[in-house]
């Protein structure tokens, strides 16, 4: 059941200090576990409500630009690096190889001209917390040949096969600023199509 | 297109010979509600000594050192299991550490043991794994075992790891497989002769007597992978101890030489970049250029075909003992059969068959310890225990267990654990009418694969018997 309003904890930075205001955990009883059969104490259940707080650190941009509709990707441009022009996808902040800073570039119109499948999965399964809908179509989503990467994404307009093109939306509309602001959906997909709160 | 220095790729080197003296395990299962993790550990070290005639405080008098392989303590709310399990072991005031790579914690945990007597910081090491993954529900364990992913780029989506990892099996499948019914036959087979060899293991978790068809009609997990590829979950613990030279010849008179070697790759397969393939002792230059031509879409290297940690430690382990090709040299192999395709994936990176032809070695019959097809003794067979799939993936303990199981074959006592008719009645499980012993006979080489999750950390370890070595030190 998700919490009410006043059971949310939320937090903000001031003065270089995480604030935090609100419920972080409801405390709740453990229970005994008892076998059945013989009628003796097992063990005891530990119910636990955690909240972690984490900084996305030099990755925030990334996750910001997609709540405005943008892929922000990031390139080495060091002259002296054997990778100097790579772009990445997932975004890096240093470059893998001589560790310098990479630049950050906007890849939303390479995405919509070149992004196609690389590879899929379509599973039922999920693990606790997931709130896509199921079955889920994941996708690896390779760009042109600048892009040395291949980012994980999931597919949620049309059925993935190898190859094929498709186009990002991006969850624009009150956006969570995770991954999940950024989907796919295979080329010639319409607005009206797309999930709630996503947009070209 | 990223490179390796020579540097990097120099050969490691032991600077004396490590021998591995004894090993031991537990039960394995999917749960044990009432038995504590210590119980487990104190199960498998008691074993390792019963198998070298000695008391569990007669062996503990020769460790040095400790080497802890646990993955997921956030299954256990309880940090510094390994103080735990140290302290319940007696095993106090020793200097011990905790080892975690996701999947490959066994193995890492051997390497990091044999490393330590190979230093000559310990003339004795232990290296004892165990897994906890059955005290939460499994829906919040799958979002626990996805966190072992990246936490920002793919847990979010959907909490579950088979997503991440499957789109390898998906890609080989199409590429490698080219989607033929004999392909997915061949991978069937490989879940029907593990789930069949556990039968004859009484530690086993998931035996099964299954035909190609049970397993092709299973459930889906995620295509072309159903319920049947897929390993199992499993608590347990295992473990091994290994020496210097004099210390094992005052431990038992038949020690195993043990050579190991690690190697990495990006925790998200987003990250792989493109390379040249590097080729094994058995590999010649040239030998992949054709590789596109033949199966189109797999000129990109590692791509999501192929598993680069585990080919640079087969690398480094090869060269480090002198293995030239693993199906001439060795004489039985533990591989982490995570999946049955992730299993040929493999065949292919450690050089048991050239990359695009890894089902061959199922289909030619070399996997089994009798080959189906000439019923005489396989060439190099492959997870008689049961592997990940029939046996147990208890995470931190599999590939201790694997190690285990090679040394019972060298050693040729691996009838003795598996055939007690005391021990099945012990682990509550009944022992089949139709047991057969899967012992490799005359087996002197083997090799066991320890692999983390989509490729992060690989192990491969080979014991030899020091009579049959095939470097000179
Ligand atoms: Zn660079």
């Amino acid at each position: 059941m998700p919490k009410v309003e006043e059971e949310k904890g939320f937090v903000e930075i001031l003065n270089s200090r995480y604030k935090l205001r609100g419920l972080f955990h409801i405390i709740e009883a453990n229970q005994p576990i008892y076998n059945k059969d013989t009628g003796k104490l097992a063990g005891v259940t530990n119910p636990r409500d955690v909240t972690y707080i984490h900084s996305y650190g030099g990755e925030a941009i990334f996750f910001e630009s997609l709540s405005k509709g943008k892929l922000m990707a990031s390139r080495c441009d060091n002259e002296k690096c054997e990778s100097k022009g790579s772009i990445y996808e997932p975004f890096r902040i240093f470059c893998p190889d001589c560790l310098r800073k990479n630049t950050i570039v906007d890849i939303t119109e390479k995405a919509q001209k070149t992004a196609k499948i690389h590879s899929f999965i379509i599973t039922h399964r999920s693990g606790a917390f997931n709130i896509l809908p199921k079955p889920i179509k994941f996708i690896n989503v390779e760009f042109d040949e600048e892009v040395v990467t291949i980012l994980m994404s999931v597919l949620v307009v049309g059925e993935p096969e190898i190859g094929k093109r498709i186009i990002p939306i991006f969850r624009i509309k009150s956006p969570t600023y995770t991954i999940m602001d950024l989907m796919f959906v295979v080329k010639g997909t319409t607005e009206s199509e797309l999930p709630e709160k996503f947009s070209f | 297109m990223i490179k390796f220095s020579e540097k990097q790729l120099r050969i490691p080197k032991l600077m004396r010979p490590v021998y591995l003296v004894t090993v031991g395990m537990s039960k394995f299962d999917r749960a044990f509600p009432e038995t504590r993790t210590e119980e487990l550990c104190v199960d498998a070290l008691t074993a390792a000594a019963d198998f070298v005639n000695m008391t569990p405080s007669e062996l503990k008098q020769y460790i040095h050192t400790c080497y802890y392989g646990h993955f997921a303590d956030h299954f256990g709310d309880q940090l510094l299991g390994e103080a735990v399990v140290h302290d319940r072991l007696g095993l106090d005031p020793l200097g011990n550490i905790g080892v975690k790579t996701g999947g490959a914690t066994g193995g890492s945990t051997m390497w990091e043991a044999v490393k330590a007597v190979a230093s000559g910081y310990s003339d004795c090491a232990l290296a004892l794994g165990w897994e906890r993954m059955d005290e939460v529900p499994t829906d919040e364990g799958n979002h626990l075992i996805s966190c072992a992913a990246d936490k920002d780029w793919e847990t979010p989506l959907g909490h579950i790891y088979t997503g991440y990892y499957a789109v390898m099996a998906q890609r080989y499948w199409k590429i490698f497989g080219k989607e033929e019914d004999s392909f997915r036959n061949t991978m069937a087979e490989i879940a029907v002769k593990n789930r069949g060899y556990a039968r004859m293991n009484p530690h086993a978790h998931g035996p099964m007597k299954i035909t190609v068809e049970d397993v092709i009609k299973s459930p889906i997990v995620a295509y072309p992978l159903r319920t049947l590829d897929c390993c199992l979950m499993s608590v347990g613990s295992a473990c091994g101890i290994v020496c210097d030279e004099k210390t094992a010849y005052e431990i038992t008179d038949k020690p195993l030489r043990i050579y190991i070697a690690a190697g990495s790759h990006t925790l998200r397969v987003a990250d792989r970049r493109d390379m040249k393939i590097p080729l094994l002792p058995n590999e010649k230059p040239n030998q992949y250029d054709n590789l596109g031509k033949k199966f189109p879409g797999g000129d990109r290297y590692p791509g999501f075909t192929s598993f680069l940690a585990a080919r640079i430690s087969a690398y480094y382990a090869y060269h480090m003992s002198g293995v030239v090709d693993p199906t001439e040299d060795l004489d039985i192999v533990e591989l982490h059969d995570a999946f049955t395709i992730s299993d040929i994936q493999t065949y292919e990176d450690i050089g048991i068959r050239p990359y695009g032809e890894g089902r061959n070695y199922i289909e030619s019959g070399d996997a089994y310890v009798v080959n189906p097809h000439t019923k005489k003794p396989g060439k190099l067979p492959s997870n008689p225990c049961g592997g990940l799939i029939g046996c147990m993936h208890a995470v931190g303990a599999t590939g201790l267990m694997q190690i285990a199981e090679i040394g019972y074959h060298i050693w040729n006592r691996w009838d003795e654990i598996h055939e007690s008719e005391e021990k099945w009645n012990s682990f509550g499980r009944k022992k089949p009418k139709d047991w057969t012993s899967l012992q490799v006979k005359g087996a002197k080489r083997g090799l066991a694969i320890s692999h983390a999750g989509v490729g992060s950390h690989v192990t491969c370890t080979i014991l030899m018997n020091p009579n049959n070595l095939i470097k000179e030190d």
